[in-house]
């Protein structure tokens, strides 16, 4: 269950960004980007998603993870494939020695926030 | 394509879900998934938060601390001529004993550090620390692993003297250390023969992540139907690269050829 701890670095990161805002801001969305290779399970992310965000400043916000696809290239024959599986062989050349380009992302690509400038609020509460 | 993240449709499926528990349903899948579709179609469409909105690009690796994290052990262990291995493998294939016969017998030679992760319990280190070797016991609680900063704060501890040799015993779990650097020179994974031979397929990022595989408890070969070549067969397929060495650390059988191995790798100058 890694996915937990991937979450936990998820928040911290996005923390992190919300403390450099001059606002009072709320996390909206986050958008992560997940290769089908990258050795997480989004299903796990997406079960254990709303316990673990509990009081934090994604307590309210929506995850979006977008899949990329695995693909690698044929260290002997050159040839470019799609992969499912580390195991995956070439299929033109069958060789296992393997580039992998894509498909290994694990990345926080964006954070959408809700800003209210610090001042506004100051008035809204005078 | 979408001007604003470099989304484009192609080859990516895009999921959503809210903390409610509740996934967005099929109905806001289809809405965002249109979108990305009619972006790669189109011009460039730009994802327009409203006016009180913004919209940051962090564009960063998830475990970004925690591989920072480990690049500074690494930093370290190269600073003080150290090497550092990370051993993985499934509960029960036999880290600790090869790391205890392993001491046993070249501890006069070599200065031996070891920190030892578990989720309970600091009966690992109770049996390293009987053979005189330094110690740190690291429980990770409900943790399946360890992170670079578990091993920072052990190394504190540790205080390993330069030019030794640090063994990190990561927790029994072929699937969740594989994604976490310590910053390791190189990691090792343990498989016993009374696992099945098809482990690689099934755990691939292990294997694809290790350089050295220890196929441990040998001296049970005869009484068991255990393929040692559709092991190695299965393993290269996910990692061609993969060193095999076939020992048993009850017998004592093969560890001449581990000490062998890490000597070289000690040697060695540190990978970039």
């Amino acid at each position: 269950m890694h996915e937990l701890s991937i979450i936990h670095s998820i928040i911290e990161t996005v923390e992190a960004t919300v403390a450099e805002q001059d606002a009072v801001v709320e996390v909206e969305r986050v958008l992560l980007q997940i290769g089908d290779l990258a050795g997480v399970e989004v299903e796990n992310l997406e079960f254990l998603w709303p316990a673990a965000v509990q009081g934090t400043v994604l307590q309210q916000a929506e995850c979006a993870v977008e899949r990329v696809e695995a693909r690698a290239v044929c260290l002997d024959c050159n040839g470019n494939f799609a992969l499912k599986n580390y195991f995956d062989a070439c299929p033109v050349c069958g060789s296992f020695w393997k580039e992998v380009k894509t498909g290994e992302e694990l990345k926080i690509k964006s954070i959408e926030l809700c800003v209210q400038p610090a001042d506004a609020v100051a008035t809204a509460t005078n | 394509m979408c001007a604003t993240c470099g989304c484009s449709g192609d080859g990516h499926k895009l999921t959503t879900f809210v903390p409610t528990g509740k996934p967005r349903n099929i109905g806001a899948l289809q809405v965002d998934a249109g979108v990305m579709v009619q972006a790669a179609a189109g011009p460039p469409t730009i994802h327009a938060p409203e006016p009180s909105k913004t919209l940051i690009e962090v564009e960063r690796d998830v475990l970004d601390k925690n591989n920072r994290l480990a690049e500074r052990n690494r930093g370290y262990f190269e600073a003080r001529n150290i090497a550092a291995f990370n051993l993985v493998s499934s509960p029960g294939s036999g880290k600790t004993s090869i790391l205890e016969r392993t001491l046993l017998e070249r501890g006069t030679q070599t200065k031996f550090y070891v920190i030892e992760g578990d989720q309970q319990s600091a009966r690992d280190a109770e049996r390293i620390a009987a053979g005189g070797t330094p110690v740190v016991q690291v429980n990770t609680g409900k943790g399946c692993h360890l992170e670079a900063n578990m091993v920072h704060e052990a190394l504190r501890q540790l205080d390993p003297a330069p030019g030794s040799v640090v063994f990190i015993e990561n927790v029994g779990n072929l699937v969740c250390p594989s994604m976490f650097d310590l910053g390791e020179r190189n990691r090792v994974v343990v498989i016993s023969i009374t696992e099945g031979e098809d482990k690689p397929l099934k755990y691939p990022d292990m294997f694809r992540s290790s350089q050295l595989c220890l196929i441990n408890k040998m001296d049970l070969l005869p009484y068991l139907k255990f393929d040692l070549d559709a092991l190695k067969a299965f393993a290269r397929q996910v990692n061609p690269e993969l060193e095999f060495i076939e020992l048993s650390a009850t017998t004592g059988q093969g560890m001449e050829n581990w000490y062998t191995w890490l000597n070289n790798q000690k040697t060695q100058p540190h990978p970039n």
